[in-house]
């Protein structure tokens, strides 16, 4: 009982935690298709989260390319399979590692600095500010950015996805001596629209995970600069979570759609 | 037993003037802390009401309710004649460009330069101006009127304080504002500088024939500033008076204001 006891405010608090995110969302789907619309402002988030981010994402996505190849290659080599190497790699980055690779270093830089930049603008009264200058900051915040990131994640998500299978084929040219030709054609005959459509799909909603729970973590931040650091914390956690449970959803629906 | 004390304003003509700002009644609480109880006041036309009170008492809860920026829990706020507790969004949005507000810690947006600071409230407000509207004649005459003409290109993390506060109050004055609603103009600054922000407030006044509301718990400011003020104790208008009326009043509670 007393464990109960301990245990019930937690989960009240992340129940209505889950209820005002909700509110949240039905709120930007209400915004998003209201005018005045602010297209500067989603061009430059549209900038500063896509471009900013292509040189973590492409690092990151060519050690992964590197790291899968050079971890998988004994195995496949002790059952005579390298040849399938390029098969099995591009359908498990296209599918799987490169867009949730892609969203959980995005959500580490974009989802962070949203939750703590919106977070700072609310404890120093900027929103506030904001609202009395007429501006919607809900649409002018919010909806650019969320909107920004839902648009630019699966493009980041291909970036990714290329410059992996890249780092994949240079440790197969240089331990198998496969051509750049070889190597990419066998990686695209192996893909199917089935492989691709469903992880494009998948990014989308990553990239609106990300953008939401960093806004609404930042949006309603207090508690001064020690509330910024736990806006932009707890965004990370949140999304981080969120971005599997999306994950697990997408695939088990990919995999009723493969059924029929 | 609660002693409310109400001298009638001696500045000449001030009563006869017509009334830009009413609150009758108001509560707020927040929980078991009940902060407003009740509060009344009347701003005039081309007056300088000080609302003194203790850190805490609920001055700037009650500035935000005038404004829209936080809901009253009961009670009536008039502006120019509209009762904002009424008011839609749009109809809101248009009052406001009615209503300055410099805030505490100035609340310049961070991640803009002074002149888009300076543009950004005019984005929606292009009607005040019959849609003929010079941006940057508007910001040049904002800037001199605070005497930072030089810093129109510098980022607000470039500012000093003082001038931090001097570009907030450009920003509010740039749409013209009838009424002026400050929210402890000299807290944070030094005395010679909180000094030039007091002679400004003065000299923008004067030259705009604005009502200005001024919320501070700095004893200076006030005596120089007022012609009326209030104090706010216990979340009622404890005290309605001059500078020099309410100084000489023997009640503690109001004494205590004054032995600073």
């Amino acid at each position: 009982m007393f464990g109960i006891n301990k245990i019930k405010p937690r989960i009240d608090d992340f129940l209505v935690e889950i209820g005002a995110l909700s509110y949240f969302s039905g709120r930007f789907f209400r915004e998003v298709f209201k005018r005045p619309f602010e297209f500067k402002e989603l061009l430059r988030q549209c900038f500063n989260m896509g471009n900013r981010s292509l040189l973590l994402v492409g690092i990151t996505g060519f050690i992964i390319g590197l790291v899968l190849t050079l971890q998988t290659r004994p195995t496949l080599q002790e059952f005579g399979a390298v040849s399938w190497m390029p098969s099995m790699v591009g359908i498990s980055i296209v599918r799987e590692i490169g867009p949730m690779i892609t969203a959980l270093v995005c959500a580490g830089r974009i989802g962070s600095g949203i939750g703590a930049e919106l977070g700072s603008m609310r404890v120093t009264e900027q929103i506030d500010a904001m609202e009395v200058s007429g501006t919607n900051p809900f649409k002018y915040l919010v909806v650019t950015r969320v909107l920004a990131i839902t648009l630019m994640l699966p493009l980041l998500v291909v970036v990714g996805d290329a410059v992996a299978l890249y780092g994949s084929y240079l440790v197969e040219h240089l331990k198998g001596d496969v051509s750049f030709n070889l190597y990419f054609n066998q990686v695209f005959d192996s893909l199917e629209f089935g492989d691709i459509i469903p992880a494009t799909v998948k990014s989308f909603f990553f990239g609106f995970a990300i953008g939401i729970v960093g806004c609404f973590k930042g949006y309603y931040c207090n508690k001064g600069t020690e509330g910024v650091g736990k806006a932009a914390n707890s965004a990370v956690v949140f999304t981080s979570l969120l971005l599997f449970v999306i994950d697990f959803i997408a695939v088990f629906v990919a995999d009723i759609f493969y059924e029929l | 037993m609660m002693v409310q004390h109400n001298i009638s304003a001696k500045k000449e003509g001030i009563e006869t003037q017509t009334i830009v700002l009413e609150i009758k009644d108001l509560y707020k609480s927040f929980g078991d802390n009940h902060v407003l109880n009740g509060f009344n006041m009347k701003l005039h036309q081309g007056e300088n009401l000080v609302i003194m009170g203790k850190s805490g008492s609920g001055k700037s809860v009650m500035i935000k309710c005038l404004v829209g920026l936080m809901e009253a829990d009961r009670g009536s706020i008039s502006v120019m004649q509209n009762d904002i507790t009424t008011l839609n969004q749009e109809a809101l949005d248009i009052l406001r460009a009615d209503i300055g507000f410099l805030f505490q810690g100035s609340a310049l947006y961070d991640s803009m330069t002074v002149r888009e600071n300076l543009e950004f409230p005019l984005r929606r407000h292009t009607k005040k101006f019959d849609g003929a509207i010079d941006t940057e004649t508007l910001i040049v005459e904002a800037l001199e009127n605070v005497g930072l003409v030089d810093a129109i290109d510098l980022m607000p993390s470039e500012l000093s304080g003082g001038m931090k506060r001097r570009i907030a109050l450009a920003r509010t004055l740039i749409l013209r504002p009838k009424i002026i609603l400050y929210d402890e103009p000299t807290s944070g600054l030094d005395p010679i500088t909180a000094k030039e922000i007091i002679i400004l407030m003065q000299d923008i006044q004067k030259k705009y024939n604005t009502s200005s509301l001024i919320i501070t718990h700095d004893v200076d400011c006030a005596r120089v500033i007022s012609d009326r003020m209030i104090l706010l104790i216990d979340g009622v208008d404890y005290a309605v008076g001059t500078f020099k009326e309410l100084s000489a009043l023997k009640d503690p509670k109001v004494r205590a204001f004054f032995k600073q």
